[in-house]
């Protein structure tokens, strides 16, 4: 019998910022599945089903904003730019972008080990996690 | 904070670990390639006009479609065995198994979205 090799969450305990943003990483790719699930599940309702093709679907599952829906065969574009949509793309949004930018930070750390370089990384993440969320709500509010 | 590691960037990419590598850098690979197509079609769409338009026409090539389906196909999936195994530590031991089956759900979906891509754009 080998050595238990892994640990329960709860023995490895969630106390420090890169801990939490570790259980983050996770927790929020759960949630965007349950956004991309609830897209593609609206799209057929919507009657994607003859409408759409594959590639489309996913298009408007990945990020349900009605521009991505424009260049297919669908006949009213009302119904796809309503405020439950805006409101599920601005959710998606904000969890892919924190979700994202802390990705880079993760990436980046593998390569900038000094202390200076990774507090640069880190200032440069704030600012382009706060920006990206900003354009990204304008976009969809406004299309 | 302050760790010391003297790995370089060329050595990183040249490790051959056990199983799993592959899967790590191409999560690595899509997350990245993700996180630039967001970004600069986030900024192209913001910008608009003929700048705008230069970018969309590189995102509507198929070839690029083929390209970001593979990153965030690959991205979500091989994700969503991470999140799984990870939130339930036991499931770690059966780490090579839960790679097939991912590879399982990967190939078919990926393959479907490439032909219909391919059908449409050919």
């Amino acid at each position: 019998m080998t050595t238990k090799r892994t640990l329960s969450i709860k023995q490895r305990g969630l106390t420090n910022f890169e801990a939490i943003m570790w259980i983050f990483t996770r927790l929020s790719a759960l949630g965007m599945y349950a956004l991309i699930l609830l897209a593609v599940i609206g799209a057929l309702i919507m009657g994607a089903r003859n409408q759409m093709n594959l590639a489309d679907v996913m298009r408007w599952g990945f990020m349900p904003n009605v521009t991505h829906v424009q260049s297919t065969d669908v006949p009213d574009l009302d119904l796809w730019a309503s405020p439950f949509w805006k409101l599920t793309a601005s959710a998606l949004l904000l969890v892919a972008v924190a979700h994202g930018v802390h990705g880079l930070v993760v990436i980046a750390d593998d390569y900038i080990a000094g202390e200076g370089g990774r507090k640069i990384v880190r200032l440069l993440s704030i600012v382009m996690m706060i920006s990206m969320s900003g354009i990204g709500l304008y976009l969809i509010w406004t299309s | 904070m302050g760790l010391k590691r003297n790995v370089s960037l060329s050595a990183g990419l040249r490790y051959k670990g056990p199983a799993g590598y592959l899967t790590y850098i191409l999560h690595r690979i899509g997350g990245l390639g993700m996180a630039i197509f967001i970004t600069t079609h986030i900024l192209a769409s913001f910008v608009g006009g003929r700048t705008g338009g230069v970018f969309n026409g590189i995102y509507e090539n198929w070839a690029f479609q083929v390209f970001i389906f593979f990153c965030v196909l690959f991205h979500a999936i091989n994700g969503l065995r991470i999140t799984i195994l990870d939130l339930f530590p036991k499931l770690l031991d059966y780490q090579k198994e839960a790679i097939w089956i991912e590879w399982a759900v990967f190939i078919p979906l990926y393959g479907i979205s490439v032909l219909v891509i391919l059908s449409t754009a050919l």
